[in-house]
């Protein structure tokens, strides 16, 4: 089943120099392991790439259903350099939150994902 | 153990926050100290350069109007005020407040103390000598490709001189650069008695201010989930710890406000503008952010428990601002229909134009507002196909500022000379403005020597 993680999850992001962070977060407790599992560091740069570019980093708070990424090379030289309306990546968090990913349909089910229908 | 608590209030996440949040704090139920955020990475660069321009510029203004709003409930002795408004220039902070205190006649009764000892810029070049690289800490770039360029630096102090204030009597502690959670962390320890090796109790006090360090971004301000249904905002209750001598605590916000203090607006705060989670690092603590409890009791109060921390690293992050070349950036208006090829054509002008001339720019760069700026790509193919309008936004940046002058005249002519349904120019001619470079960097704490002073 593909599953969007807008639908699944929530985030914010912000900056530091030249990196950006965001958070994703799962929207119930138990789609975190589904979220640690399938948005790994490369699922995030890999979707990321038109953006970024450097690499991706991602750090796990299991106890708050988080994961917490940085972007490297992410702001154009960061806040006071980048030349970009968002300068300070605090839209790069619903950026990532598009990104849609498979999941075997039995496990799906079985934590009621919402299913992404869309293109 | 006692059950009492003290109740830290963020009452400014930004400069710039709302100017009435610290009067509705101090007037909607018990507070006991206010914490006041002035300043992002952005900030201080901001600040540097108003100061370059004016001597006694370079602090954050807004804190004059905030203690003015606040200033009966601070002289008769019911809350107390920490900020960190001295920017790069505390001296001038403190002598505008001690203006205000005196146009008040109540400078004898509050006691006003300034944190400084931030500042690193006169020293640098003996801390270099010294053998403090200061390298950039992302790159690993030394000091030295860019000392002769270097306008400000600035050290992140710790919550330790805020404490020493607060032990001298002071109700009002203004500081330049520190950590933004020491400006909450400082409360806890003078009335708790926290010592430096508390390192638990450190990282409650670290994590509880860094929840409420960007004001109402924790309370339901700038919270994606549920968005929509967050009850209120123009009424926006910002957010208030009680904390608890053990270092559990409470988020919450008066009764009566609107916005909403739950797991996921404290959550996104939590995770907000960190690195590695296990190791949050200050001049206090290393904070694990892993370790901590949430407990949404759905009556916004949210209790945090459990914070661990570690001895801290014994370096002390510096923040360097210095001045690299030159940034202009131009907008304008495309209308229906197709205002995104109409302005996709004006950027292609624009950029043969400035090719004719012979400029050349480290950058130039075009969004085009409206259809997929913010995303890219990401947004898809079809982003703007149909919009109803578009804004054309392009920015240079080099270091020649000529070339960047000339760049700015080169937008208005498009809407005499360049593709139709233009507007929104007036302002097209941008300004060039300078940038001030970050470079972030570290230093051995024993090198920093914090100054705390009652100037009252």
């Amino acid at each position: 089943m593909r599953v969007r993680l807008l639908d699944i999850a929530h985030a914010r992001s912000g900056d530091k120099g030249d990196t950006a962070n965001i958070c994703v977060i799962a929207l119930r407790e138990e789609w975190y392991a589904v979220i640690a599992r399938y948005l790994t560091a490369d699922a995030a740069a890999g979707h990321m790439a038109p953006l970024i570019r450097g690499g991706v980093e991602r750090f796990e708070l299991p106890n708050v259903w988080a994961l917490n990424f940085l972007l490297h090379g992410a702001l154009d030289g960061g806040g006071t350099r980048s030349l970009r309306i968002d300068a300070q990546g605090k839209v790069l968090s619903t950026a990532l939150l598009r990104l849609v990913i498979d999941v075997p349909d039995a496990e799906a089910l079985a934590l009621a994902l919402p299913p992404f229908t869309g293109a | 153990m006692t059950d009492r608590v003290v109740r830290v209030a963020g009452a400014s996440g930004m400069w710039g926050d709302d100017l009435d949040a610290p009067r509705r704090l101090v007037e909607g139920g018990p507070v006991d100290y206010l914490m006041l955020d002035y300043l992002a990475e952005v900030t201080m660069s901001v600040l540097q350069r108003q100061k370059s321009r004016d001597p006694s510029a370079g602090w954050a203004r807004d804190v004059v109007g905030a203690i003015e709003s606040v200033l009966p409930a601070i002289a008769a002795g019911r809350v107390k005020f920490l900020a960190n408004a001295g920017g790069v220039n505390p001296e001038a902070c403190g002598a505008a407040v001690l203006a205000l205190l005196d146009k008040a006649g109540v400078r004898a009764s509050v006691p006003v103390a300034l944190v400084s000892g931030d500042d690193l810029l006169p020293e640098l070049d003996a801390l270099v000598a010294a053998g403090h690289a200061l390298a950039h800490m992302e790159s690993g770039e030394p000091l030295a490709s860019v000392r002769d360029r270097v306008v400000a630096a600035n050290a992140y102090l710790g919550s330790a001189p805020l404490t020493e204030a607060l032990r001298l009597g002071a109700r009002i502690v203004l500081t330049g650069r520190c950590h933004d959670a020491a400006l909450a962390v400082a409360p806890f320890r003078h009335e708790f008695g926290w010592r430096d090796e508390d390192y638990d109790a450190l990282a409650a006090g670290t994590i509880a201010g860094h929840i409420i360090e960007c004001g109402a971004q924790s309370s339901g301000g700038n919270c994606l989930a549920d968005w929509a249904a967050i009850p209120d905002l123009a009424n926006i209750g910002y957010p208030i710890v009680e904390m608890s001598a053990a270092g559990d605590f409470v988020v919450t916000k008066h009764p009566g406000t609107g916005g909403r203090v739950s797991r996921q607006t404290v959550t996104e705060q939590l995770v907000y503008e960190i690195g590695d989670p296990r190791a949050y690092l200050t001049a206090d603590v290393a904070s694990d952010f892993t370790s901590v409890h949430l407990a949404d009791g759905g009556d916004d109060r949210v209790r945090v428990s459990g914070a661990r921390g570690r001895a801290p690293s014994g370096k002390l992050k510096v923040s360097i601002a210095y001045r690299d070349g030159f940034k202009a950036i131009s907008s304008l208006v495309y209308g229906w229909p197709d205002a995104a090829a109409k302005a996709r054509a004006a950027d292609a002008i624009v950029r043969a134009r400035l090719d004719r001339l012979g400029l050349r720019f480290e950058t130039i760069h075009t969004e085009i507002i409206g259809a997929g700026a913010v995303h890219g790509a990401l947004a898809g193919r079809d982003a703007g196909r149909d919009a109803p309008e578009v804004q054309l936004r392009i920015g240079v940046r080099d270091a020649n500022k000529a070339a960047v002058e000339r760049f700015t005249r080169e937008i208005a002519p498009l809407v005499l000379n360049g593709p139709p349904s233009v507007t929104g120019y007036f302002g097209a001619r941008a300004k060039v403005e300078e940038i001030l470079g970050f470079w972030p960097a570290l230093i051995d704490a024993t090198a920093v020597r914090p100054r705390v002073e009652l100037i009252s």
